[in-house]
């Protein structure tokens, strides 16, 4: 069949099964449009800001791990999508985003709404292409969409310039179904002499710590971690980005680690003899000052990147592979080995582990009279039953759901850990809520961070979904309060917001509901009736502005020089 | 210490801009960098020279492979190779000097290949401390312009970077 380079686009992601398309229009990609308006099969939405359609993308490919896709115009369409596509790029997210570009004649003519968009989105993608011939342009497609998602995933980037999608121009079309690319084969499987040597070293061990991040979330490893960390009854800690692939109610599970990780994970980590990494890639965040990182530790590593192993932390056993197929063959090796680790040293470890456990180093003054923002956590789990989908912005709100909530399965947790990007988790919970329209998907977040993304409230109503907004409103830029507070002596340089919207009649000019909520007895009460309404219900709750987030690895510290919370004694604060 | 790093990549537009990207976001050193088609056009040979320790060396090739354009790469540096950089460098060249310059052009194996009544080309080929032996030897004020390619590689015997 003849078709134009619009139609090849629009018939290309019905082949390929896109369902959304996030996207907003402009002059480089009116023949596309003009495409998409004559079918309903690819479901475009509507954003307000590019940024938000990137975002938005990203919520879906990670509550799905099928990849998002975006569609935005030249120019300040694909600046605009910077952020998102660089947010998605830390984070590993599959996304292809389609870029608009000037006509291939006035490429470099500093012409309308030109950029360089490949040259600007180069150092924040996986990969990305400029296609100058209508002839590449289903090829190039498909290549986007493999590479966004094999091996370690992240954003494609595909420059399409007008004449490119010109009306007036038809090839014959066929959907490739494969393609195969000389420069680019990620390995899968992990080499089989390593897995065995790493299984001896996990066998030897007599102060273990598993320790798994976002690639077992990406990889859709968490059957395999949960059965690998059954069987071998070792102590598991997450990254802000690994929560919810082992059950976080599990008492194998240690919490979080790093920086804002709890007090038991932190001195399991500077403690353990052998850590067994998977899926992680040892950021900074996580890790602590490099010197003092467990400093007793032989340490596995297991990654698709090659390139994130022995890049910060040099390790022992390095496997290179995809992390299902490693854990399996562990497994595997494990069963048919018969062998186990010393029961007493296990035994002892896990007393010493529960010692740590013993502080509750996440306790707070639950008898506050203004609303503590942990218990508004406590609460949204309680009445969601931990069944939501929670996506946060950036700051002091995203640690404390990561540490309150506890998440007991994968994709449900979706936040910005890599960039930090305040104003991701309105859109990313757009994104989610349009692929499980049956699940409750809640966005946490704060007066700072809800205000960079704000306009996507009217996306919400055009498409009705009925996200809930759960806004800790403290008037402070809360992390950078506590920063202040902590190593600026008090003085709160820019972090205080004066003259902040009235969020409840700001929702409601949105056509949604708004609630204020300043009593900590009202809190529950309000979740229970905004979970209860099939409307998007925008909850401001005015919290302590005062509250801080702990413990706390102050940057530059080892996993066992914490800062802990208040009802900690001194003296648990080992130095 | 100085590494040389051969890679064989996708000759399409925009590659070297992503090496070159690399380099300067992740903060390594580049002391040259050269690239050309190979005898298959759909694919170009760089040969890039660098230095830093072996943890950021293993970086390098870890970061480089992971470029989706590129196809393949070998670290010259760590078996027996050739290395060689062309240099056209021009002189001033009046009186005594040019019986001088041709003189030495010769001695290092070089070539003159363009003459006017004050001007020598001179064409020099080797290794790059040869190229500067050179440069050392002739008289700083009689140079005109130097240009040098930077290094080539390509491993001795059975080592091969091929697809």
């Amino acid at each position: 069949m003849e078709l134009t380079g619009s139609q090849i686009i629009v018939q290309f992601l019905k082949d390929e099964g896109v369902e959304f398309l996030f996207g907003y229009p402009g002059g480089a990609v009116l023949h596309i449009y003009d495409e998409l308006h004559k079918q309903n099969d690819v479901k475009h939405i509507l954003v307000r800001h590019e940024q938000g359609a990137t975002h938005a993308a990203d919520g879906y490919a990670r509550a799905t791990g099928k990849p998002g896709v975006v569609l935005v115009t030249s120019g300040p369409g694909a600046t605009n999508a910077v952020t998102g596509i660089a947010t998605a790029h830390m984070d590993s997210v599959p996304m292809v985003i389609l870029t608009g570009q000037v006509p291939t004649p006035w490429i470099g003519s500093d012409a309308f709404q030109e950029a360089d968009t490949v040259g600007i989105t180069r150092p924040c993608v996986k990969h990305n292409f400029l296609v100058k011939d209508i002839r590449d342009l289903a090829l190039t497609l498909k290549k986007a969409f493999y590479v966004a998602t094999t091996g370690r995933p992240g954003p494609v980037v595909v420059d399409i310039p007008k004449d490119v999608t010109d009306p007036n121009v038809r090839i014959p079309y066929e959907y490739p179904r494969q393609v195969a690319m000389r420069s680019y084969n990620p390995v899968v499987k992990g080499h089989p002499g390593q897995i065995k040597r790493a299984v001896d070293l996990i066998l030897s061990a007599r102060r273990p710590v598993i320790y798994t991040g976002g690639g077992v979330v990406l990889g859709n490893g968490s059957e395999a971690l949960t059965r690998l960390v059954r069987h071998l009854k070792y102590p598991i800690t997450q990254t802000l980005m690994g929560l919810g692939s082992y059950p976080a109610t599990d008492p194998l599970f240690l919490g979080m680690l790093g920086m804002h990780g709890t007090y038991e994970a932190n001195m399991a980590m500077h403690e353990c003899d052998v850590l067994i990494a998977i899926g992680a890639r040892f950021d900074d965040r996580v890790t602590g000052k490099l010197d003092t990182f467990c400093p007793t530790a032989k340490i596995v590593h297991v990654d698709i990147d090659p390139a994130s192993i022995s890049k910060n932390v040099p390790v022992d056993v390095p496997i290179v592979g995809d992390v299902v197929s490693v854990m399996q063959e562990m497994l595997r090796l494990l069963e048919a080995s018969g062998g186990a680790p010393d029961p007493d040293a296990l035994g002892a470890w896990w007393s010493h582990i529960e010692e740590w456990r013993s502080h509750h180093c996440l306790e707070f003054d639950r008898d506050s009279r203004v609303i503590k923002p942990q218990a508004v956590i406590e609460a949204l789990y309680r009445v969601t039953k931990g069944q939501a989908i929670v996506t946060s912005d950036v700051g002091q709100h995203q640690m404390w759901a990561a540490q309150f909530y506890k998440f007991d399965q994968p994709r449900r947790w979706l936040n910005s850990g890599g960039l930090g990007t305040m104003g991701f988790g309105l859109p990313a919970a757009m994104g989610a809520k349009l692929a499980f329209p049956d699940t409750t998907v809640a966005c946490v977040t704060g007066e700072g961070s809800i205000q960079m993304c704000l306009q996507e409230l009217s996306t919400c109503k055009q498409y009705g979904l009925p996200v809930k907004i759960v806004n800790l409103n403290n008037r402070y830029l809360g992390m950078v309060r506590q920063w202040q507070e902590f190593f600026y002596d008090n003085r709160y340089s820019h972090s205080y917001m004066d003259a902040l919207p009235d969020f409840k009649k700001l929702s409601e000019a949105y056509g949604h509901v708004g609630m204020l909520i300043d009593k900590p007895e009202d809190v529950e009460p309000a979740l229970e009736e905004a979970m209860a309404s099939d409307q998007l219900v925008f909850m401001d709750f005015i919290t302590d502005p005062t509250e801080n987030v702990y413990p706390m690895i102050e940057a530059g510290k080892g996993h066992h020089e914490m800062t802990l919370p208040p009802h900690m004694s001194p003296e648990r604060e080992l130095a | 210490m100085r590494h040389i790093i051969s890679i064989l990549m996708e000759n399409e537009a925009g590659a070297l801009s992503r090496v070159a990207g690399l380099f300067s976001a992740r903060g390594y050193n580049i002391e040259s960098l050269t690239v050309a088609p190979t005898e298959d056009a759909s694919m170009s040979r760089m040969t890039l020279v660098t230095s830093g320790s072996d943890t950021v060396i293993e970086q390098i090739t870890k970061q480089l492979n992971k470029l989706v354009d590129v196809v393949k790469l070998i670290e010259l540096s760590t078996g027996p190779h050739i290395e060689r950089e062309m240099m056209l460098i021009k002189l001033e060249a009046r009186g005594a000097d040019r019986e001088e310059f041709k003189r030495l052009s010769d001695i290092y194996g070089g070539r003159v290949i363009d003459v006017t009544d004050a001007t020598y080309v001179i064409e020099l080929t080797g290794r790059g401390d040869k190229l500067d032996a050179f440069i050392a030897t002739v008289d700083e004020t009689k140079i005109i312009e130097v240009v040098r390619t930077g290094s080539s590689g390509v491993a001795r015997g059975a080592r091969t970077l091929r697809l």
